[in-house]
Formats: C-alpha cells, sequence, structure tokens
C-alpha cells in the first residue's frame, strides 16, 4: 500500500441548491457540461438513456444531480487516464455529462453507445456508463453503472456484472426501445428499498 | 516491454497487450475512507432516512473506467469567475463583509493536485441563495450572483474572492439554521476523486448544532473542514482571509495492470 501521509477531506451533501452552479442553464449561463452529450458529427449510435431516481418510498427525488462518465463509441476514455493511442478519441466528444433531476425525478442523457473497454484479467467489460449521485440528503455520492440490455452476450462475460448476485443483476440494465426518434433505453435508479439499485464502493 | 515498442508509443504510454501489461499510466485510487467519510443514514440529518442506500456497497475493481476522468482546465474559467465580488455584479458591489479564500489541493500522499476544476457556490450576506426553489424570505443581493468557478494551479493551489455567506434556516429541525459554508465541487483527476463538500468558518456558534457537519464521526477530519482565519491570506483594506485545504484520494504504489 502506498504511504497516506494526510486524510481525506470528508464529503458532505450538496444540497438542494446546486443548480444556479452546476447546471446553470436555466440561470442564462452556461455551465461545464450538460446532458446532451453527442453532437450531430459525434461518431456512434446516437440514444438516449433515461430513468427515474426514486428514494426509498418510492418518492420522485428531483433535486438530485446524476454526472455520468463514458468512453466514446470506439471504446476510448477522453481522459490523460487512458494511455491507449491506437483507439481513436472523437473531438465532438468528452464524455462527460450532468442532469439536475426534475419534478418526476427523471433524468436524460443524449448520447452515443460507449464501445468496450478492458477490465480485470484482461477481458473486455461490456458497454456501460459510470454514475455518481448527488442529492440533498446524501451525505457522501453514491456510484453505480448503467449497462444496456441488447448487450446480453457482453453482459454475460462482464467481470463487474459477474461478481454481483444475479438478482440484483437487472438493477443496472437499461431496458432498450426503439423509437422514432431512435434507441431509448430506459433504467430507474432506487436509492433504498426492495429494489435497491446496486451502488458500489469505487 | 521492449524498447521499441516504447519508442512506437511515446514516455509515459503502454498499450494494450497481452495478460499483465500495463494497459493504465494511472495507478489505482486508495479507497473511500469510510473512517472519515459520512455515513449515508445519519438519523440527525432527516433526509438521510429514504435517501439512504441500506445494501452493503459492492467492491468495484479499479478499471480504466475508474482510472479516467473528465478534465476541465483553464480553457474552461476565466479570471473573474474566481472573483464572487464582480462576477454577478450589475450596478455596484454586493452588500457584506468581503473574503478572499485560498488553499491547496493535494492527495491523501501529500502530492499536489494541478489543473483540477473547482466550482463553489454560496448564499449572499442575508443567507439566501439565487436559486429559484429558495424560498427563505431573506433579500437577494442584485450584484451577487454567488457561483465561481477556477482551475488549481501547478501547486494545487487555488484562490478565490467572494463575500461572507449568512446562516439561513432549514426545516430539519424546530430553530434549525445552517451554520455559514461555501459549497465545494471538485472533480479532481479521475472519476472515483470525484468531492462535493462544503467550507465553515472558524468559531462559528452553529457547529456544534449543524448534523450536517457532524455527520462526519472523526472529530479530526470533521474540524479539517473549518476554514482558518489567516493574516497572511488578508488583503490590507480590502479583504478578510481565510485558508481551507482539501485532500483527494492518493494512490497505490503499482500501476493496473490487465
Ligand atoms: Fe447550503
Amino acid at each position: 500500500m502506498a504511504d497516506r501521509k494526510v486524510t481525506q477531506t470528508p464529503g458532505q451533501t450538496i444540497g438542494p441548491f446546486f443548480a444556479y452552479c452546476l447546471t446553470p442553464e436555466h440561470y442564462g449561463r452556461k455551465g461545464i457540461a450538460g446532458n446532451v452529450m453527442a453532437g450531430p458529427a459525434t461518431l456512434g449510435e446516437h440514444i438516449r438513456i433515461t430513468g427515474r431516481l426514486l428514494d426509498g418510498e418510492g418518492g420522485a427525488m428531483d433535486d438530485a444531480l446524476i454526472e455520468v462518465w463514458q468512453a466514446n463509441a470506439a471504446g476510448r476514455y477522453d481522459s490523460p487516464g487512458d494511455a491507449r493511442d491506437e483507439v481513436p478519441l472523437d473531438p465532438t466528444f468528452k464524455g462527460f455529462g450532468r442532469c439536475m433531476t426534475d419534478r418526476d425525478g427523471c433524468f436524460t442523457f443524449d448520447t452515443v453507445k460507449p464501445g468496450r473497454v478492458p477490465g480485470q484479467g484482461n477481458r473486455l467489460q461490456a458497454p456501460h456508463v459510470s454514475v455518481i449521485i448527488h442529492s440533498r440528503g446524501m451525505l457522501s455520492h453514491a456510484c453505480t453503472r448503467i449497462y444496456f440490455s441488447d448487450e446480453a452476450k457482453a453482459n454475460d462475460e462482464d467481470p463487474v456484472l459477474a461478481s454481483i448476485e444475479a438478482q440484483r443483476r437487472p438493477t443496472l440494465v437499461a431496458r432498450r426501445e426503439d423509437t422514432p426518434g431512435g434507441p431509448v433505453y430506459h433504467l430507474d435508479i432506487h436509492i433504498q428499498g426492495e429494489k435497491e439499485t446496486v451502488f458500489f464502493d469505487a | 516491454m521492449p524498447a521499441e515498442t516504447a519508442a512506437r508509443v511515446g514516455p509515459g504510454r503502454s498499450p494494450i497487450g497481452a495478460c499483465g501489461e500495463i494497459v493504465s499510466n494511472a495507478k489505482t485510487y486508495l479507497p473511500r475512507d469510510w473512517g472519515v467519510q459520512p455515513p449515508y443514514l445519519y438519523e440527525g440529518y432527516k433526509s438521510t432516512v429514504t435517501r439512504s442506500p441500506r445494501k452493503p456497497l459492492v467492491p468495484l475493481p479499479q478499471t480504466l473506467s475508474e482510472l479516467t476522468g473528465p478534465v476541465y482546465g483553464h480553457d474552461a474559467v476565466q479570471a473573474i469567475d474566481a472573483d464572487l465580488t464582480r462576477n454577478g455584479a450589475v450596478n455596484g458591489q454586493p452588500l457584506g463583509q468581503r473574503i478572499k479564500v485560498t488553499g491547496r489541493v493535494t492527495d491523501e500522499n501529500g502530492r499536489p493536485v494541478p489543473g483540477t476544476l473547482i466550482e463553489i457556490w454560496q448564499t449572499n450576506a442575508a443567507g439566501r441563495y439565487v436559486h429559484k426553489v429558495d424560498t427563505h424570505d431573506a433579500p437577494l443581493d442584485p450584484n451577487f450572483f454567488g457561483a465561481g468557478r477556477f482551475v488549481t494551479d501547478a501547486d494545487g493551489r487555488y484562490t478565490f474572492h467572494s463575500i461572507r455567506p449568512g446562516e439561513y434556516p432549514w426545516l430539519n429541525h424546530d430553530k434549525a439554521f445552517r451554520p455559514a459554508h461555501i459549497h465545494f465541487s471538485l472533480l479532481g483527476p479521475s472519476f472515483v476523486t470525484r468531492l462535493v463538500t462544503q467550507m465553515y468558518f472558524p468559531g462559528d456558534a452553529l457547529l456544534p448544532l449543524d448534523p450536517i457537519f457532524l455527520s462526519v464521526s472523526d472529530e479530526d477530519a470533521r474540524n479539517r473542514l473549518v476554514s482558518r482565519y489567516s493574516v497572511v491570506a488578508t488583503e490590507a483594506d480590502y479583504a478578510l482571509g481565510y485558508e481551507f485545504d482539501i485532500v483527494l484520494r492518493g494512490r497505490n504504489a503499482t500501476p493496473m495492470v490487465a
């Protein structure tokens, strides 16, 4: 283990009033990231990911911030931590998105389907999006992932999904629906309760 | 790795390849330290009761998905973004006590974290947020917006100017007021180093009564959320100075191998 010299700064809740700083589009200001992550020129299959964020009583969490991070369609992260120059970057795609949930607890991201990236044991992971949830009432943020229902074979091979008890895996798999506007993936995130989503100690 | 391959991919770059080869130049991160991070369920803060995950967290190996994260450098900010006394001004200066806040962002190994984006938001001097759902009956300040952003320098240092935020009531318990605080959001070098926290002010009588502050059970860690008054940081005839250092997750000694 590495030398720990100092202790982490504790997190604190994001509270209910972050929007004018972190998702400030409705305040006439531009934030660093929004929920439209792909432009017309972005390579790959253009998709929408949508769902609701629900509390332990099934109530809509209408003041949460959902952040997502993903590889581009070729499976490359636009980040210094991904050194695989042989996998192309897409200059039109950053891979980071932010969405504040609406009054129904809904979130939506317009993005592209991520490619596969390597994971543990030199095995390819199934396409997935990393997710962080911040909210009033959450002192520390929660980490989860979103996988895709039409990737059954890749999902079966995925080492992270394999590490989760079979009964809970569906909490991470968004259901594909083909609509006239394009593919839409649906996944509700349950913070607590019978259908509690799998959260990671990431 | 053969020298030839190293030359092809350049310094500090490593190809994905056979089992055991390094696929990332990033080293894995030390875990979230649950000895200092607040728990999901803390009954003194009522909203946590229905908003806390209850099942055990599932351990996640650190793959490229965790060792990477978005980078927003100096191209994402302008100098005025770090001066909240000016970035919302319409026809004058905001009311309240001017402050300067400065500090260093390091990791647990004590190394500076340069080039990382910090976003902050706070109330005005009267304890009112610009936010549309803040219904607190205190005046808005036409010259104060209350949001800023800046990027740490090569030494991990940041500095911003603002006005001292006010205390404000909330619904957690009878006569509940939050201590004065500034919300901080840091991206850090990867998605797993993400940190959202709050900075408090020294000597605030509300701190020992605030369940959000008290949710950090480790007293030393909790007290590091309180900034220090600093004569050095104080600007003569202009602004009171405060120092607030932030520590993000550190790194293990070895890189990730596939
Ligand atoms: Fe606040």
